[in-house]
């Protein structure tokens, strides 16, 4: 324990005397969430829509008008014939053909389910998953008995056009609201993927590391000095990042943010357990760096940051079981938007704990004093 | 010699097919200064390396404190120091904070640590020195450092690897001071170089050559062996028969 408490004083010494290591934990993530959420918001402003009414009723004309007055939608041009509007998007001239069927009206007074078509260009998925979200809120603000389907077209090819079945939890059209928590949750798994496990190779690389490998220390020692200084900063730059979130964004803490905290614990562990095991198997920082990117890619793209993950093909939605930071992101947003509690997430955080305690006790295994 | 404390038969350390350490065999008595000469690239390193457990050797064994140095290099390290060719203290920490990590990794108490690197620092003539960044340091002081956290613990066994490199004269004769007082306490110095005068200095020498212990014995005796005036000569005997010389 003594020995623990010398290597943390070292570490953390070494960290703030570090000019170049201070803006990247302190003042990057900042700037990386304010920038990265507003870019992400900005992308849905404006959506150019081609509009098939079949019913020309009242009902469908409010509708219509009620998705140009949320400001995400424009209206540029109209015609009876669903196909012109597909060809619309293939040329690029607008994003999504709202189609809406002949007895909108009538279905809807009458009780009977009523459905409106958007057909969204799909070549940019996280567009297209922002123009669904948007509409399919707007839709249903104005009536909830409307169920709206989704299909996508792909711009270039024959395009299959399947139905893509989202639940967002996020009500009040604010994707910001949707895209901060999984942005925290990308900021300090890169602190953790990166920081931990590149400051070993950083060690080697300068020959440092030989002097510590010579002494009795235990190599779990030697791991938990460089794990605990960088998940203790991730904490602080995940409390740094909600306080941004919930006074900057106004993002709601409808849950329990100790339960987010004690998860966010869990979570470090896995990625920087990660990024520990890549330490161990690599001798330069470029190659740690290189392998670590690759996984956090990974991550990121197959984690439900931009795409939905029910959108995805099945197969990558079962690899997604192996993406911490995919149990992360969804317990974020459950717990901080939707104020899910222990009882919902529990399966995700037990997922989580049992990857932290594979990949930390193999990191330290790997881990070699000396060399074979 | 009475109690062995490092002994060594046919250790061997191999690269792939390139034979760093060739089959050596020796043993170190308790208090003794080995010396171990050899241009660069004999295996100095990778021998000192083996020894103290940074590095498996490839085939034959080594004891080291009584302990095995394939199976048991753990409990080797809590009874040696070790002070690298390349100088692997923390450049971003004080002269102080470098010891006081070392101090406390070794378990050293709080209150020996302080008495210690209060020794120490004045044992250096660091005093004035002693809250200055390392990497900010002349060669010669960084050694020094290295020299003393390699000894903070009191071990059996001090290990160097070309403590005198690069440094000034000077520098060179407090060091040989302050190796010999360290024996005089009873540690055993254990010390690499490719200084020939430096082995006078040493009470048995052990000369390398492409890997393989040419010569072994005290500077007087290999000098009569070798019909040689001094060391220097000694090591160009043996040196004629050498492939490489990476200096
Ligand atoms: N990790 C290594 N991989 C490959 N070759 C090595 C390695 N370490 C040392 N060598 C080679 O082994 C030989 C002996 O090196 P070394 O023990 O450092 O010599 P010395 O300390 O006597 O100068 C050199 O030719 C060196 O290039
Ligand atoms: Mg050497």
């Amino acid at each position: 324990m003594r020995t623990i408490k010398f290597l943390l004083q070292k570490e953390f010494l070494q960290i703030f005397r570090n000019k170049s290591m201070l803006p990247i934990i302190f003042v990057m993530p900042v700037i990386q969430l304010v920038v990265l959420s507003f870019a992400a918001t900005y992308e849905l402003k404006e959506v150019d829509m081609h509009l098939v009414d079949f019913d020309r009723s009242g009902v469908s004309r409010q509708l219509v008008t009620k998705m140009q007055a949320s400001g995400y939608f424009t209206l540029r041009s109209q015609s009876a014939n669903v196909e012109e509007g597909i060809t619309d998007i293939r040329r690029n001239k607008v994003q999504l053909v709202l189609v809406i069927p002949p007895h909108f009206e009538r279905d809807l007074r009458s009780g009977r389910p009523a459905s409106v078509q958007m057909n969204i260009d799909a070549v940019d998925g996280a567009t297209a998953g922002l123009i669904q979200a948007y509409g399919r809120s707007i839709i249903q603000d104005f009536d909830a008995g409307i169920r709206p389907d989704v299909e996508e077209v792909r711009g270039g090819g024959p395009g299959g056009i399947d139905i893509i079945p989202a639940s967002w939890y996020n009500p009040n059209l604010d994707y910001i609201k949707y895209m901060v928590p999984g942005i925290l949750v990308v900021l300090v798994a890169m602190i953790g993927m990166f920081l931990s496990g590149m400051n070993i190779v950083r060690e080697r690389e300068i020959g440092t590391i030989e002097q510590l490998n010579v002494t009795p220390i235990r190599r779990y020692q030697f791991m938990l000095g460089k794990l605990l200084p960088f998940w203790i900063i991730a904490l602080f730059e995940l409390a740094l990042g909600l306080l941004i979130a919930r006074f900057g964004f106004d993002i709601p803490f409808v849950g329990s943010v100790w339960l987010l905290f004690g998860i966010a614990g869990i979570f470090m562990l896995v990625v920087q357990g990660l990024g520990l095991l890549i330490s161990t198997v690599t001798h330069t920082q470029q190659q740690a760096m290189f392998i670590a990117w690759f996984l956090m890619v990974i991550f990121i793209l197959m984690g439900g940051l931009f795409t939905p993950i029910e959108s995805m093909p099945v197969w990558a939605r079962e690899l997604t079981l192996f993406n911490p930071m995919a149990h992360f992101i969804k317990i974020m947003r459950m717990v901080l938007l939707k104020g899910a509690g222990w009882n919902e997430i529990q399966h995700l955080a037990g997922l989580l704990a049992l990857m932290a305690a594979v990949i930390l006790p193999a990191a330290v295994f790997r881990y070699r004093k000396s060399t074979g | 010699m009475n109690e062995l404390i490092i002994e060594a038969q046919n250790l061997t350390r191999k690269f792939g097919d390139f034979t760093a350490v060739d089959h050596i065999t020796f043993d170190v008595g308790r208090g003794e200064i080995f010396g171990f000469l050899g241009a660069n690239g004999a295996g100095k390193t990778t021998a000192m390396r083996m020894l103290t457990g940074l590095l498996s050797p490839t085939a034959g064994e080594a004891r080291v404190a009584g302990y095995d140095v394939a199976s048991q290099a753990e409990q080797i390290k809590q009874e040696i120091g070790y002070m690298s060719q390349k100088f692997s203290l923390y450049g971003d920490l004080t002269v102080y904070e470098n010891i006081r990590l070392y101090g406390g990794i070794y378990g050293l108490g709080d209150e020996e640590i302080r008495k210690k690197s209060a020794e120490l620092v004045e044992m250096l003539q660091m005093e004035a020195l002693r809250d200055k960044r390392v990497g900010a340091l002349p060669l010669g002081w960084k050694q020094k450092l290295a020299f003393s956290v390699a000894l903070i613990h009191e071990p059996k066994i001090v290990f160097m690897d070309e403590p005198t490199g690069g440094v000034d004269p000077i520098t060179r004769r407090q060091f040989w001071e302050q190796i010999y007082k360290v024996a005089e306490e009873g540690t055993t110095v254990f010390v690499t170089t490719h200084y020939m005068d430096e082995a006078e200095y040493c009470d048995r020498v052990s000369i390398m050559v492409d890997g393989r212990m040419d010569a072994l014995g005290s500077p007087a005796e290999l000098k009569k062996q070798f019909e040689a005036e001094d060391i220097e000569q000694v090591f160009i005997k043996l040196a004629r028969g050498a492939d490489r010389d990476e200096g």
